[in-house]
């Protein structure tokens, strides 16, 4: 379990993070979110105890961070922002390195070191030194590390930046495998991937969560939840649709777009607008392309909360 | 210890990884042998010793320990592995020992492979061999005082040439804390007591009585408590400073 309470972290000139508090139980994948400079990596830095808080507490597995720092990065696999290592050293050294300094030792050492190779891809390069890697294959060598102790807590800062779709693809199959037994936090400005593999998204702004949800609930927050879009196969039917829907009583508003001939319609608070949408489109004549009800978008939440 | 003889094996195989040991080595040995001969007067002097070899040591040592140790902290700062080292399960103090030691044995190497004078030497008379073991000895104390003191000097910054010139004027008064040169910034204001304290910490003066073949008790603690002193306050600065 992973507990912090009333974390704060004050610089003389700025204050990074502000009384962030929170649990986080096994079984959880959490998102850290929030505008560049937000505080996330510094509260991850405090997890990891590489940054000692002003004032509050974090502990890991039952370790606090300050007082049994030993303990706690025992059970902590850490990638820090940027995925730093020694870019003279080669790959397949820097592991043994890592793995070593982990306590791993002989025939379990080498099936780690042999899982994490096959599980990040990492075999092409193992005899390769990390500095003339590409960025890629430098953040798969950082989270190989972090997971080489197979640690009962991940603490992953922008596990995914700076990897393609395919990578990211793999990337985020291996956080669902380990989900399941393991406590997880990553931070990302990527929302779909909070959607993609969190259970739980934490915004952070100006140092302070701002919310605290589950991604569904997160977007249910929008003003585009249960919203109906609606594509019309003729643009000149577009102006008419426009009328006859905003004149629907549970319409809020009507959003267009001219170019993709679409229309949205924005519920009144609660209402579910489909049905009605739909009805209406049938007794007027319009030609459908496309037709489906929005569940609502986390950027524009994003914006909303953090601005 | 374990965990420091990783550190230790990692940091002397990242000197080899680069072209740092192979310059540095050269440049030791080219300049040692160069003073040893020109400046020193090796041939003419007629004299079976290595007085004129071990004179410039403390010389060499002031420019080329502060560019081998400039990089031990502040290279970890700029590149950001320090966060990576730090949150591992390794202890401070494991880390700044594991470093400083692969440092000083790759000094010792550096120092072991002069031996070719140590040959020459002995071909060409009967020197005391017990006062060249002592000055080796004494060579090898002072390369790690200064490299207890580069060491601080690269946990204060992430700047290396910052590092390296706090190193080299900080070994330059250390090793000259007992001459004219610092005596005269604290004549005339401080207490006879305080002038005698700082004329004691110099390390010219207590490499020079090991040179002279006597392996004093109190100049071998000297060293001991100057690197021991060093190292500890790398730990603290680290420990204070890492996430700067």
């Amino acid at each position: 379990m992973i507990k912090t309470e009333h974390l704060c972290k004050r610089y003389p000139s700025v204050t990074a993070v502000e009384d962030v508090t929170f649990e986080v139980q096994p079984g959880e994948v959490l998102g850290f979110l929030g505008p560049n400079g937000a505080g996330k990596t510094t509260t991850m830095r405090m997890l990891a105890g590489f940054v000692t808080p002003t004032t509050g507490r974090a502990s890991i597995c039952g370790h606090d961070v300050e007082r049994e720092p030993l303990a706690a990065r025992q059970c902590l696999g850490y990638l820090p922002e940027g995925a730093p290592s020694y870019g003279e050293m080669r790959v397949a050294a820097f592991l043994e390195f890592i793995a070593e300094l982990r306590r791993l030792d002989g025939a379990r050492k080498r099936t780690r070191l042999d899982y994490v190779t096959e599980r990040l891809q990492l075999s092409s390069v193992l005899d390769r030194p990390i500095e003339t890697l590409s960025k890629g294959f430098r953040r798969r060598v950082g989270l190989a590390q972090a997971i080489i102790h197979d640690p009962p807590v991940l603490i992953l800062d922008e596990p995914t930046d700076g990897l393609d779709p395919n990578q990211k693809h793999e990337v985020r199959t291996l956080i669902d495998e380990m989900a399941r037994e393991k406590i997880i936090v990553i931070s990302t400005h990527i929302l779909e991937e909070v959607e993609a593999v969190c259970t739980r998204a934490i915004i952070i702004a100006r140092g302070r969560i701002v919310a605290d949800d589950t991604p569904l609930q997160l977007t249910s927050r929008s003003r585009y939840h249960n919203a109906v879009s609606l594509q019309l196969a003729r643009s000149d039917q577009l102006q008419a649709a426009r009328a006859a829907v905003a004149g629907l009583a549970a319409v809020a508003s009507v959003e267009v777009s001219e170019r993709e001939a679409r229309l949205t319609a924005l519920p009144r608070s609660g209402a579910m607008i489909l049905q009605e949408v739909a009805a209406l489109a049938a007794s007027q004549g319009l030609q459908l392309k496309e037709l489906h009800l929005e569940s609502g978008r986390l950027d524009e939440v994003f914006r909303t909360i953090t601005a | 210890m374990r965990n420091v003889a990783l550190i230790l094996r990692r940091e002397l195989a990242s000197y080899f990884a680069t072209p740092l040991a192979y310059v540095f080595i050269l440049i030791f040995l080219v300049l040692a042998n160069a003073f040893t001969f020109y400046v020193g007067d090796f041939y003419q002097r007629g004299q079976a010793d290595l007085r004129p070899f071990f004179l410039f040591h403390p010389w060499l040592y002031l420019f080329l320990i502060p560019a081998l140790t400039m990089k031990l902290w502040a290279e970890e700062r700029k590149s950001g592995s320090i966060e990576l080292l730090m949150t591992l399960p390794v202890k401070t103090w494991e880390a700044v020992l594991g470093k400083y030691l692969a440092a000083w044995l790759f000094t010792g190497l550096a120092l072991a492979l002069t031996f070719p004078i140590w040959i020459t030497v002995n071909y060409l008379g009967s020197p005391d061999n017990g006062v060249i073991f002592a000055s080796y000895l004494g060579s090898l104390l002072l390369a790690g005082g200064f490299l207890a003191i580069g060491s601080c000097m690269s946990a204060l910054t992430r700047n290396q040439v910052v590092a390296f010139i706090l190193g080299v004027v900080a070994c330059f008064v250390l090793l000259l804390a007992g001459y004219p040169l610092v005596l005269d910034a604290f004549r005339g204001w401080a207490p006879q007591t305080l002038i005698e304290a700082v004329a004691s910490l110099s390390l010219l003066t207590h490499f020079q009585s090991i040179t002279r073949g006597v392996l004093e008790a109190r100049d071998v603690l000297y060293f001991a408590m100057l690197i021991a002193f060093f190292l500890f306050t790398t730990t603290v600065a680290i420990d204070l400073r890492k996430a700067d």
